[in-house]
């Protein structure tokens, strides 16, 4: 199964909403506008965005005299595409890189450091791991689990130890031994919680400052089947790290990804990778058009 | 970002103020801001749909059309609807007792914090005088079990953990440890899994059926959004679960998921999970998550935090302060205490009407607390205990010291100066004292509460929770 279609058989809920209204004869009604603007919502895009696209999409058909369902289909993932600005340095390729992993609780940050240091790995790339959760009970073992599978060093300290020394350490280490792609896992913690976030800033400076050799990345790892909770998340973690992406996880289950294109939107974030299945190679790069076409239920 | 439902609909009401009386349409406008609140806490829009059509029915009697205070009404209506949509009622855990050992076994989502919930369930087992064992059947996640077994010893509650491979064999192997260590319930930890994924849930019907539970929860994340539907739907079918724990209720979400599953399946919430801490597993209050929801200021749970972070060190200390006086460390320890909740800007605007309050004043301005904090750690010791003897020379070097100016340093001097009569006053009228007297403290009382307004944070009298 390609990327496209495991995307689009992740994503098949919305899309099929979406069909459902598509399909509803050729006839395009105040009715059709209005169920466009909830299995938007539905999508987890926002009462706001999805009016607004929503508009968007009214006036262009006005326009341009759309009628057809599949052209109206192909104006609003057009349209939606437009919402993503696009990455300007894949971190995970262009090396040497190091990227720090922040998020909140359970939306997926070790795993997603595990899946991919095994790709870099893959790839021929010499690649550490930094285990800067010390607080989660078993993150460190967790990691270190990971890394033991994929073939990477873990680099980190006992449970309970000061994370942004953890972080000078594996810099330092990186430096020594040469590693191309250095990815630091951080422990989980609430955006509101405003002592961790600190403690967070201070990791994220420590790194920043230490790391001269290359360049640092602060991803937030977000999960899709958040709703609209994320953008506040998102929004506190940039203000308080100068975030510089995204990586949205659990697209494979029937979440929508909708808040992805929310803080995409608000605070003009890349998102750097999709997450869309178990495997290791279920981490793809992100495609708008492509993801807006599956959202909307386009074919290939 | 978000604000609040009763301050919305003011505003829209105060758009038709001098119409008289208001008519359907206007009700169809107010429903709509319904609408958008609900969708905002990211409750399913079906449910959205079905709760404004019925509330809307409610809303056009006369009494509330013609009521002088429409949008009061309708805010009670859309409350009241939708405490009792949550549930009325306190659901708690429901025991077999003529079973031993009774068992709970949790399902979820990945990342939906079931390990964590299953220690905060079994450490709230334990307070009860139960004894509870947690069994590791998430087999699948690495070091899953690590994280149970760590949780385990810190609260003082056995694991088992079998052969770390087998789930099902796992869970009913727990069983016999349990008879054998005299445990008389069992919390079954189960990995996580996509409702779509079937091998999974397969697995999760194995363990039910192996163990026959005599409570299925369903831990589900409260930042979840629209999705939820369709995951709880097929939980329901598949496993069938007896109640929820809402998980991560301590960050800002609204909750919306909540209305969205008792809607759904008609089960109840049965805890709600507010933080890291194995003491913070709560049980369910329906009035509280429906404020919560329409983003109404939660003013118990501001009060049980206070009281939460105020440990008998500092009960201890206010008596002193009555004794003996305030000193400039009490003020720095009231500080540090703000923080510790929060900050005064997520505190004000957790009562009702703040928010609003605080757009007015344009915001707080939370550095002046660091800036209070700056200058007293730039005293000495015996100056933060006796601030009397703070002469012009010592507040140059304290403003020096802190990187403030000289007439920064003397209004604190003089905020202190006003709060230590304050507190010589009522240390009068707890000491006995005539009736005036204790009339005087009660209004001065009122004036330490947020009536006196806080400009930037500061300038008031206002710290004194």
């Amino acid at each position: 199964m390609g990327f496209f279609d495991r995307l689009k058989s992740g994503l098949s809920r919305s899309r099929e909403a979406i069909n459902e209204i598509f399909y509803m004869g050729g006839e395009v009604d105040e009715d059709f506008w209005e169920d466009l603007e909830d299995t938007l919502v539905m999508g987890d895009m926002g009462g706001e965005l999805a009016m607004r696209v929503t508009d968007d999409l009214r006036e262009q058909a006005a326009r341009e005299n759309l009628t057809r369902a599949d052209q109206l289909r192909d104006a609003l993932a057009k349209r939606l595409a437009q919402e993503f600005r696009t990455a300007d340095r894949d971190p995970f390729e262009d090396v040497p890189s190091c990227v720090l992993f922040v998020g909140i609780n359970g939306a997926g940050k070790t795993t997603t450091v595990g899946k991919l240091a095994g790709r870099a790995r893959g790839e021929g790339k010499s690649c550490l791991i930094g285990g800067a959760d010390t607080f989660r009970a078993a993150a460190i073992e967790q990691l270190e689990v990971w890394g033991t599978r994929a073939g990477v060093d873990v680099i980190t300290r006992e449970r309970g130890a000061d994370p942004a020394s953890v972080c000078y350490d594996v810099v330092e280490e990186a430096e020594k031994r040469g590693s191309q792609l250095v990815l630091i896992d951080t422990a989980g913690r609430l955006h509101t919680s405003s002592d961790l976030m600190r403690e967070l800033a201070k990791v994220v400076n420590v790194t920043r400052k230490r790391c001269t050799s290359m360049p640092v990345t602060v991803v937030l790892v977000i999960d899709a089947t958040t709703g609209q909770n994320g953008l506040a998340q998102a929004k506190e973690f940039n203000d308080a790290l100068d975030l510089d992406g995204l990586i949205v996880t659990k697209l494979d289950g029937t979440a929508k990804g909708g808040i992805a294109l929310a803080i995409s939107d608000q605070l003009g974030l890349p998102i750097y990778r999709i997450g869309v299945g178990e495997s290791i190679d279920d981490l793809e790069t992100f495609d708008a058009l492509d993801f807006c076409r599956a959202l909307v239920g386009e074919g290939k | 970002m978000f604000n609040s439902l009763s301050e919305r609909l003011q505003d829209t009401f105060d758009k038709l103020r001098g119409k008289g009386k208001l008519t359907e349409a206007d009700i169809n406008v107010a429903m709509r801001e319904i609408r958008m609140a609900l969708l905002e806490a990211d409750v399913n829009f079906r449910v959205v749909k079905d709760f404004v059509a019925s509330c809307k029915e409610k809303c056009l009697t006369a009494e509330v059309l013609d009521s002088l205070t429409p949008a009061q009404n309708v805010v009670r209506i859309v409350l009241d609807q939708l405490t009792e949509l949550l549930g009325t009622t306190e659901s708690k855990l429901v025991l077999a007792q003529n079973r031993t050992p009774n068992v709970i076994m949790l399902v979820g989502l990945q990342g939906s914090g079931k390990t964590t919930a299953a220690a905060k369930l079994a450490y709230l087992l334990k307070g009860q005088g139960h004894s509870p064992l947690l069994a590791a059947c998430d087999t699948h996640r690495p070091a899953a079990a690590d994280q149970l077994a760590t949780l385990g010893t810190e609260i003082g509650v056995s694991v088992y953990r079998g052969d770390g491979k087998d789930a099902v064999k796992v869970a009913s192997e727990s069983i016999h440890e349990a008879v054998n260590h005299l445990n008389d319930i069992v919390i079954v930890d189960t990995a996580g899994r996509l409702q779509i994924d079937e091998e999974m849930m397969q697995e999760a019907v194995a363990i039910k059926q192996a163990v026959k539970p005599d409570q299925i929860l369903m831990v589900v994340d409260a930042m979840t959004g629209q999705d939820i539907v369709n995951v709880v739907q097929t939980f329901a079918e598949r496993v069938d679960f007896d109640g929820v724990i809402m998980s991560k209720l301590d960050g800002d979400a609204r909750g919306g998921g909540a209305l969205s599953v008792r809607a759904v399946t008609g089960k109840p919430i049965k805890f709600v999970s507010m933080g890291e801490k194995p003491d913070s597993l709560e049980v369910f209050h329906p009035d509280r998550m429906a404020k919560r929801i329409l983003g109404m200021g939660d003013v118990y749970g501001i009060i049980e935090q206070a009281q939460k972070v105020a440990d008998q060190e500092q009960i201890d200390a206010a008596e002193r302060m009555l004794r003996e006086g305030f000193t400039m460390d009490d003020l720095l320890n009231q500080m540090q205490q703000i923080r510790k909740m929060g900050g005064l800007a997520k505190i004000i605007s957790a009562l009702p009407g703040g928010e609003r309050a605080m757009a007015q004043q344009g915001g707080i301005d939370e550095s002046s607390l660091s800036r209070i904090e700056a200058m007293i750690h730039s005293m000495t010791k015996e100056e933060r205990a006796r601030p009397k003897i703070i002469n012009g020379q010592r507040r140059k070097r304290i403003a020096a010291g802190s990187g403030r100016s000289v007439q920064e340093v003397n209004q604190l001097l003089k905020q202190w100066g006003e709060m230590n009569k304050m507190m010589s006053k009522m240390r009068a009228a707890t000491q006995g004292g005539s009736k005036k007297q204790r009339r005087q403290m009660q209004s001065m009382m009122r004036n330490m509460g947020m009536g006196g307004g806080m400009p930037g944070g500061m300038g008031g009298r206002g710290w004194g929770m």
